[in-house]
């Protein structure tokens, strides 16, 4: 246990010549050395002066000496000491050499190494956050029902036109599969109790229709969709199993584009038994961005579609092929605006996509007057094996979008629910809060 | 240490022991060249290292490899990794591939660079070192190298004060008989100096340049081991062969002193040198927090799966379903059963919710923890101007705990003494003579001119005193000080023409004997059997007739000497109680010293009373005799001794009184009591005597007059109180409770206890045998007997809980091991957080052991200081420490924690809300670069400035009311609770971002938006952000600019990023991996959207409002209340001094202290330590008596009589 000691009050022991001694004596002792010749020896030098700090008790001396005895480590076995600089090192002291620089190790008092940067310490008090709740409850009840009243007053009809009841007139269409010939077309008739006064969103609403399904949300390639042309023929492998079809590349392919929703909805005002077609306008129903930059066509000499699209086949539940999708050409192919609208996949199984825009002619008519309508349908598309839902919805558009209960209740739900907090809150704090308000710190 | 090297080597040592395959032939470089070692297979290395050392850990090549086979030892970097791989099996493959590898690879590279720059600066060291210049022997002269150069087999020349560069045989030295001194402070901590002794032969032969390079001895020993002070060896030089051991061989790193030139032949070089091999791993310490994020990490962990597994099994139905019903799904499901489809999607949710385990938390938590390091390292008010040392944070991860602490180890001298006594006051025939407190009135240099032996250092000094002394007419003072002068066993040295030197036993002595030698009676030279003193500058040498020691039992010393007039006197001194009960009755001046005694015991000074007696001639022969019989008994002599001077101790005249001041460290008094004001409880752990360690508790106020200082008999009452209890209890069955409470000043914790080291030994059961002093020690012993583990562990248990309800311990003459054991005892049974400090050598055990080692630094050896975690220059830098960094720290840490894991839950736990909306398949919802940025880009530096700044009150007030303290030693910031309550936090968060928003969408279309998937992911998480931002803007309450600056580079980011990766352009060139072009930009300008956030970032932030505003208007968990209970402290406090008072008069608390041990009286007397030639071989004599001065004299280690100190204040009491 001999380095136990950090030599301390070793008055007599701590003298060189005397643990020489000693420590000999003991060796002696332990090992019957004998009488050797070391005792003479080792008496006959003794170091005097510089020696004995360490049992030395002459504590000034030995604070005299530190210095010397403190100097960097011999053998900076953890070299990460040496880098760091080691604590007591006593500067760069080498041997009591003194290291020459009188450069300090004190640390520099600046505001950040000191952590006395200014700071602004905001103390949450009833005093300052209650007013936050009766200000957002101001604010929001009057967003909420802003928004209510906008939405209540959208006109909105929906029509389910499934035909999962019987006496529906779809109900024959019901299990039809994507493209059987003849189409399965059917008539659903109904009233407009309202005139829609401004522009009309016609829409298709599918349910419980799983677009967000993940391995149908990779079937696409949207190099194809931007008209790349090598991906054209060489559709993304994230298609498959829609990649190819009969040894050739499908285009679009993909899950997403093979299943897209192919019926056709017809709009007919019905004027003493006269059916008046309603123009449904096709264009300008996908986002700007993506009719124009992200989906395009694959280029080429020509304009011709259909030569563009050589060497590709249609996607399988498809009727015909994408360059067949409409009459005109900046709506046809992959810059077809229902496919676009397709493509953009739904958040939840529960959608609505834009089918059509009826706009308004002129001021002097309403866009849908009140009275009866019919509504033709082309049934192609599926849903009855899934349980799911077809529904075309006619609805005019506030600046808020379109109809929507919700958003309004719920402002003014949290809206109240703030106010009515700030008020038990308020109560809270006049019974509890006045006790410890002189208490608090100040920083 | 020493303990723990050699077990150590006793383990892995015992079979090298044996062979002795380490040859090492001088001057021969080729021969040691030619030997190989195998490592592995055939790679081979050469067996004898080169002296060149190598810390760093990577060079240019090796950088990358090592450096990421390091990371990834770490399990969150393998477990990131692993689903990195898995993401490439595409059926599974949830994520796109960056979403986890860019995060991953932002650590990597972070934490490699800061590995390299640590790297970098070990190159750097490690070519100082090795470039250390030495001289190797080379051809027939000494040629000037550098440490790398050295071979084993080299002879190397050493001059003084330089290091040595390998373990090496010293062949000869300059010094007579080849003696070497070498001072190993670097090595062990022991500031002595040590010696080693070449061979007779080597130093009768060696004596030239010549010669040396003739010398081809062949040196045969064991392998390069550990055990630093055993050597085993044979030199063969001219057919003989000579025996080595450890006293013949220089370590690395020791220094040589008072040696002109040694040289020494290279034995183990580089890593094969005894401390390379001796320096271990270092233990990483983990904190608490650290302890509970791995389980919470694991607790993420296996939620996530069981989540993945549910969702799985949800999956495999929903697949069922699709493949039947959903006609334009079906082909998917074509080739895979609903069991394959549900396993693949349980992989494909362990890859997509991996995002909740927080990958970015280990890398940012260490970079808060290494900047609030530098923190303390930079911190002024630990600098230490007098020795220009700042405070210096060694680890850089335990800084939370320095805010948790509830038990403080100190260790005494050096610590919280200084160990420098200085002579304060004295009482000569009842007159005070007290210093002058102030240093206005220091006395000038011219002063002391009359003196020509006066150390000017002194700082006692009273003119009145010093006009008395020179007066030179009281002849009792005249006798004060000739005892002061005479009695003791101080050693001097002249140094220089009247520079005088003292060495002594204990700092006590040579106070007094230099405070002797500043009023003019100067210790001049002892002899054998003289003294001589300058007595106001006349020389008189007395004849010491007789010394008689001191022990802890006569607490006191005498010497009887002859003047040279040829009177005898006897001059004693010694503990009050000893010397007041031996006067001869009626002394006038009596009363007065006890009076004088008194207010010095208030002080905390050391007290000694002095005495003498002329013994007449006749008496002496007379007792002479006896004394001579005594001393050569064989049996029982030190009892007979005693008896024999106790007989002529008697009938004194007391001459006064010393009062001697245990210097303290600056500030100590004030550091305790604010720790003991925060909650901690300081123990004092000292090698030193009782009275010693209790006068100085009491110097510290640690120990205050009103407490109830229990001592080994009460302990030991009260553990068999215990014990019988607890033993009824057993037999009833009923479990363990704690300790019976004593009515009275148990229940209030007025305590404090004293413990000596063998009490400890007892009672922990280190000891081999149980003493059968007592009943309950022998019913304990049957006891162990019988369930060993139980009765000990409970017994400790007992201890533990009567010690840390007392206000405050003080353990003295324990050993480091068992310091140590008392740390991990209160650490075990406590499960409290546990900090030591000390200084020495001797407290390296303690401070390896406790959760937080401080050590001193500049005091004594390094050894302290290098094992510790945070090196001070002043004990009374702990309370900047602990109270602000420590507070600050874990206050930083625990919000950092508590917010990271809200991040996360909020913006991550949407994905398993999505997932019941999406059919099970696990389709991430946001958009995978948001995945990637989310924990690196977005979230992470406002926390970080949080986690870095955070203060909630200034360093001032933080001192001013360490009750603040308290919250970190309740674990209050951050806990299992906490987390729980922090989950429940995210999840509604999440539920809230993702259900308000999907209510929204469901089947209804905005403006622009219409309801796609990706205006949906945007939505969501546009709103989670921005509820995580506002969460840590209530969070933050210290708002500094980085903290501002933060919170704008998030904004800036999100849209920065937003806008890159979702526009047109890169969208043209990789549309697989920017998928959402131009998604942000419509939806977000979509009012519809827009309120939709707007409503997710209120409903998110008004329940964290509330309760924060509830908890500032009831005030809980806030600083009213710490405030409000100093309140009814301060009165406390006043009752308290009351009380002090009044119990003033009821006690006098003897405060001698003499830091002595017995034994030096023999060896004067024997003359062993005199330099007189001729005396020389009467020290080796007694062997006993040796092995008593072998062990360092300093507090550790105990003398080998057990005593009881105990006893004596009882007495007085």
């Amino acid at each position: 246990m001999r380095s136990l000691g950090k030599g301390g009050r070793l008055g007599v022991l701590g003298h060189p010549a005397v643990r020489e001694l000693v420590t000999f004596g003991g060796c002696q002792w332990l090992h019957g050395c004998g009488t050797g010749p070391f005792p003479a020896r080792r008496r006959s030098s003794v170091p005097l002066v510089t020696g004995p700090s360490g049992g030395g008790p002459d504590s000034r001396a030995e604070r005299r000496l530190r210095p010397l005895l403190s100097g960097p480590m011999a053998v900076n076995y953890t070299a990460k000491e040496e880098a760091d600089g080691h604590p007591s090192g006593v500067g760069a002291a080498g041997g009591g050499s003194g290291g020459g620089a009188g450069k300090s190790r004190k640390p520099d008092n600046t505001a950040f190494k000191q952590q006395r940067l200014p700071a602004w310490q905001p103390i949450l008090t009833a005093g300052t956050v209650l007013p936050a709740f009766f200000i957002i409850g101001l604010i929001f009840i009057p967003i909420g029902i802003g928004i209510f009243v906008t939405s209540n007053n959208i006109r909105e009809y929906e029509i389910d036109y499934t035909g999962t009841d019987p006496s529906s007139p779809c109900n024959k269409c019901l299990n039809m599969s994507w493209n059987s010939t003849p189409p399965c077309t059917c008539t659903i008739n109904f009233t407009l109790d309202h005139s829609f006064e401004t522009n009309v969103f016609m829409y298709y609403g599918l349910s419980n229709f799983y677009q967000n399904h993940r391995r149908y949300v990779k079937s696409r390639d949207d190099s194809q969709l931007n008209g790349d042309n090598s991906s054209l023929l060489n559709p993304s492998k994230e298609c498959e199993p829609y990649r190819t079809s009969e040894g050739k590349p499908i285009a679009p392919c993909g899950a997403i584009a093979n299943s897209m929703f192919n019926d056709t909805l017809e709009l007919f005002f019905v004027d003493n038994e006269t059916r008046i077609p309603i123009t449904l306008n096709k264009k300008g129903i996908a986002w700007w961005t993506d009719k124009n930059v992200k989906f395009r066509n694959p280029s080429g000499n020509t304009n011709n579609l259909t030569a563009l699209f050589q060497g590709t086949t249609k996607p399988v539940n498809w009727p015909k092929p994408v360059y067949m999708l409409d009459s005109e050409p900046d709506n046809n192919g992959f810059i077809n605006e229902d496919f676009i609208v397709w493509m953009r996949t739904a958040a939840l199984p529960t959608f609505r996509k834009l089918y059509r825009l009826i706009e308004r002619e002129n001021n002097l008519q309403p866009t849908l007057q009140a009275g009866k309508y019919s509504l033709d349908i082309t049934y192609n598309y599926p849903v009855h094996s899934f349980d799911g839902r077809k529904r075309m919805i006619l609805s005019t558009i506030s600046w808020m979008g379109g109809k929507n209960p919700f958003l309004g209740i719920a402002y003014i739900t949290v809206g109240s629910i703030c106010f009515f907090l700030g008020v038990v809150l308020l109560v809270i704090h006049h019974k509890y809060g006045n006790r410890n308000n002189s208490a608090d710190i100040p920083n | 240490m020493t303990s723990q090297v050699s077990l150590e080597s006793y383990l892995n040592g015992n079979k090298q022991q044996l062979d002795f395959t380490w040859e090492v032939k001088a001057n021969d470089r080729a021969y040691h060249k030619q030997f190989k070692k195998r490592v592995a297979f055939c790679l081979t290395r050469k067996k004898y290292m080169d002296n060149a050392i190598k810390t760093a850990k990577y060079n240019v090549l090796t950088f990358l490899p090592l450096n990421l086979y390091e990371q990834f030892h770490r399990m969150a970097n393998l477990y990131f990794l692993f689903v990195i791989l898995l993401q490439t099996i595409p059926e599974i493959s949830t994520l796109p591939w960056f979403a986890l590898l860019l995060p991953l690879s932002c650590l990597l590279l972070i934490r490699g660079l800061r590995d390299l720059i640590d790297d970098i600066a070990r190159h750097r060291s490690d070519w100082v070192i090795n470039s250390r210049p030495c001289e190797i022997l080379v051809g027939k002269s000494f040629c000037s190298q550098k440490w790398r150069d050295i071979c084993v087999g080299d002879i190397v020349r050493l001059r003084k004060d330089s290091i040595v560069p390998a373990d090496l045989l010293l062949l000869s030295s300059s010094e007579p008989s080849s003696l070497c001194y070498v001072e190993t402070a670097d090595i062990d901590g022991e500031t002595n100096l040590k010696f080693r002794q070449a061979l007779l032969v080597t130093h009768k032969e060696l004596v030239s340049e010549a010669s040396m390079a003739a010398f081809d001895g062949k040196v045969t020993c064991e392998e390069p081991n550990s055990r630093m002070h055993s050597f085993i060896g044979t030199l063969e030089w001219r057919g003989e062969k000579y025996s080595l051991d450890g006293e013949k061989i220089l370590l690395r790193g020791c220094r040589i002193r008072n040696t002109e030139t040694c040289y020494g032949l290279v034995i183990y070089a580089g890593f094969d040198s005894k401390i390379m091999k001796n320096c271990g791993k270092i233990k990483m310490k983990k904190t608490k927090l650290d302890h509970l994020m791995d389980k919470l990490v694991i607790l993420i962990f296996m939620m996530l799966v069981i989540t993945s597994f549910c969702l799985a099994i949800a999956a495999g139905f929903s697949a069922v379903k699709f493949h039947k019903e959903h006609s334009y799904l079906s082909v998917l499901y074509d080739y895979t059963s609903p069991a394959e489809q549900a396993f693949f999607t349980f992989w494909g949710f362990m890859i997509l919710l991996s995002i909740i385990i927080p990958m970015s938390m280990y890398i940012t938590m260490e970079f808060i923890y290494m900047v609030n390091s530098y923190f303390i390292d930079w911190d002024i008010e630990m600098y230490y101007p007098a020795k220009d040392t700042p405070a210096k944070a060694r680890s850089t991860s335990l800084n939370d705990q320095l805010g948790q602490i509830e038990y403080v180890f100190s260790d005494k001298t050096g610590t919280l003494t200084q160990n420098i006594m200085t002579f304060k006051k004295c009482c000569i025939n009842g007159i005070i003579y007290a210093g002058s407190e102030n240093s206005e009135n220091k006395p000038s240099k011219a002063s002391w001119s009359w003196n020509p032996y006066a150390d000017s250092k002194a700082e006692f000094h009273d003119p009145s005193l010093l006009e008395a002394v020179l007066r030179n007419e009281d002849p009792i003072m005249q006798e004060f000080l000739r005892l002061l002068a005479l009695c003791h066993t101080v050693m001097v040295e002249e140094k220089e023409r009247g520079q005088l030197v003292y060495q002594a036993a204990s700092p006590d002595e040579e106070a007094l004997v230099t405070a002797a030698r500043n009023l003019g009676y100067v210790f001049l030279s002892r002899t054998q059997d003289t003294i001589t003193l300058s007595e106001l500058g006349t020389e008189r040498t007395y004849s010491v007739l007789a010394m008689l020691d001191f022990n802890s039992v006569r607490k006191r010393m005498s010497v009887l000497v002859r003047d040279p007039e040829g009177t005898i006197r006897l001059y004693t001194k010694g503990a009050d109680v000893v010397i007041l009960e031996r006067l001869c009755d009626d002394e006038p001046a009596q009363a007065f010293t006890q009076l004088a005694l008194d207010s010095f015991a208030k002080e905390t000074l050391r007290t000694l009373c002095l005495a003498s007696k002329e013994v007449k001639e006749e008496d002496y022969t007379e007792w002479s005799k006896k004394h001579h019989e005594a001393s050569v008994l064989l049996q029982n002599r030190a009892e007979a001794l005693d008896k024999v001077y106790e007989e002529i101790e008697q009938d004194l005249q007391l001459l006064g009184a010393t009062a001697i001041e245990d210097k303290l460290q600056d500030g100590v008094p004030e550091t305790i009591q604010l720790l003991k004001n925060g909650n901690i409880k300081v123990w004092v752990l000292t090698g030193d005597k009782q009275e010693t360690a209790v006068n100085i508790g009491f110097a510290c106020h640690l120990l205050s007059d009103d407490m109830e200082i229990l001592e080994e008999t009460e302990i030991c009452q009260m553990l068999e109180a215990y014990w019988v209890s607890n033993n009824n209890l057993c037999s009833s069955g009923e479990s363990l409770c704690a300790l019976q409470p004593r009515p009275g000043s148990w229940r209030q914790g007025r305590m404090a206890l004293v413990v000596t080291g063998d009490l400890l030994e007892k009672i922990l059961g280190t000891g081999e045998k149980v003493k059968q002093k007592e009943g309950f020690w022998a019913r304990l012993a049957c006891c162990k007997t019988r369930m060993q583990p139980v009765a000990t562990s409970s017994m400790e248990k007992a201890f533990v809980n009567l010690a840390t309800s007392c206000q405050a311990v003080i353990c003295c003459r324990v050993t480091p091991k068992q310091k140590a054991l008392v740390v991990q005892l209160v650490k075990t049974h406590q499960r409290a957080i546990a900090l030591a400090i000390g200084d020495g050598a001797n407290d390296v055990n303690m401070i390896k052991t406790a959760d937080i080692g401080v050590g001193i630094s500049g005091q004594e050896g390094m050894q302290a200081v290098q094992c510790s975690d945070y090196a001070l220059a002043q004990f009374r830098y702990l309370q900047q420490l602990l109270f602000v960094h420590g507070r600050w720290s874990y206050l930083r840490i625990c919000k950092f924690l508590r917010y990271f894991f809200y991040k996360t839950f909020a913006g991550m736990m949407v994905q398993i809300w999505f997932a019941f909306h999406s059919g099970f398949t696990a389709q991430p919802l946001y958009e995978p670069w948001f995945l990637a940025l989310y924990n690196v880009f977005y979230t992470a530096y406002p926390v970080l400035a949080m986690g870095l700044l955070e203060q909630d009150v200034s360093a001032k007030k933080s001192l001013q009311f360490p009750e603040l303290y308290k919250v970190g030693q309740k674990n209050e910031l951050f806990n299992f609770w906490i987390f729980c309550v922090t989950f429940l936090h995210g999840t509604v968060t999440s539920l809230a971002s993702f259900y308000i928003a999907l209510l929204a969408f469901e089947d209804k279309v905005g403006s622009k938006a219409t309801s796609d998937y990706q205006s949906f992911a945007v939505t969501v998480a546009t709103s989670a952000f921005l509820s995580v931002i506002a969460e840590i803007i209530l969070d933050i309450k210290f708002w500094t600019v980085l903290s501002f600056l933060t919170i704008a580079v998030s904004f800036l980011f999100f849209c920065i990023f937003s806008l890159f990766t979702q526009n047109f352009f890169v969208f043209r060139k990789d549309p697989v991996l920017f998928r959402f072009p131009d998604a942000s930009k419509n939806a977000l300008t979509d009012p519809y959207v827009l309120s939709i956030v707007l409503l997710c970032v209120v409903v998110n932030t008004i329940p964290s409002l509330t309760v924060r505003l509830l908890r500032a208007i009831t005030g809980t968990g806030a600083i009213q209340d710490k405030v409000h209970s100093r309140g009814t402290r301060v009165e406390d406090r006043t009752v308290e001094m009351q009380s002090h008072f009044r119990r003033r008069s009821l006690l006098r608390r003897s405060s001698y202290a003499f830091s002595h041990k017995e034994g030096y009286a023999d060896l004067i007397t024997r003359g062993a330590s005199l330099r007189v030639k001729g005396s020389k071989n009467r020290g080796q004599v007694s062997g006993s008596s040796s092995q008593d001065m072998q062990q360092p004299a300093r507090e550790d280690v105990l003398p080998s009589t057990a005593s009881s100190p105990s006893v004596f204040l009882q007495e007085y009491k």
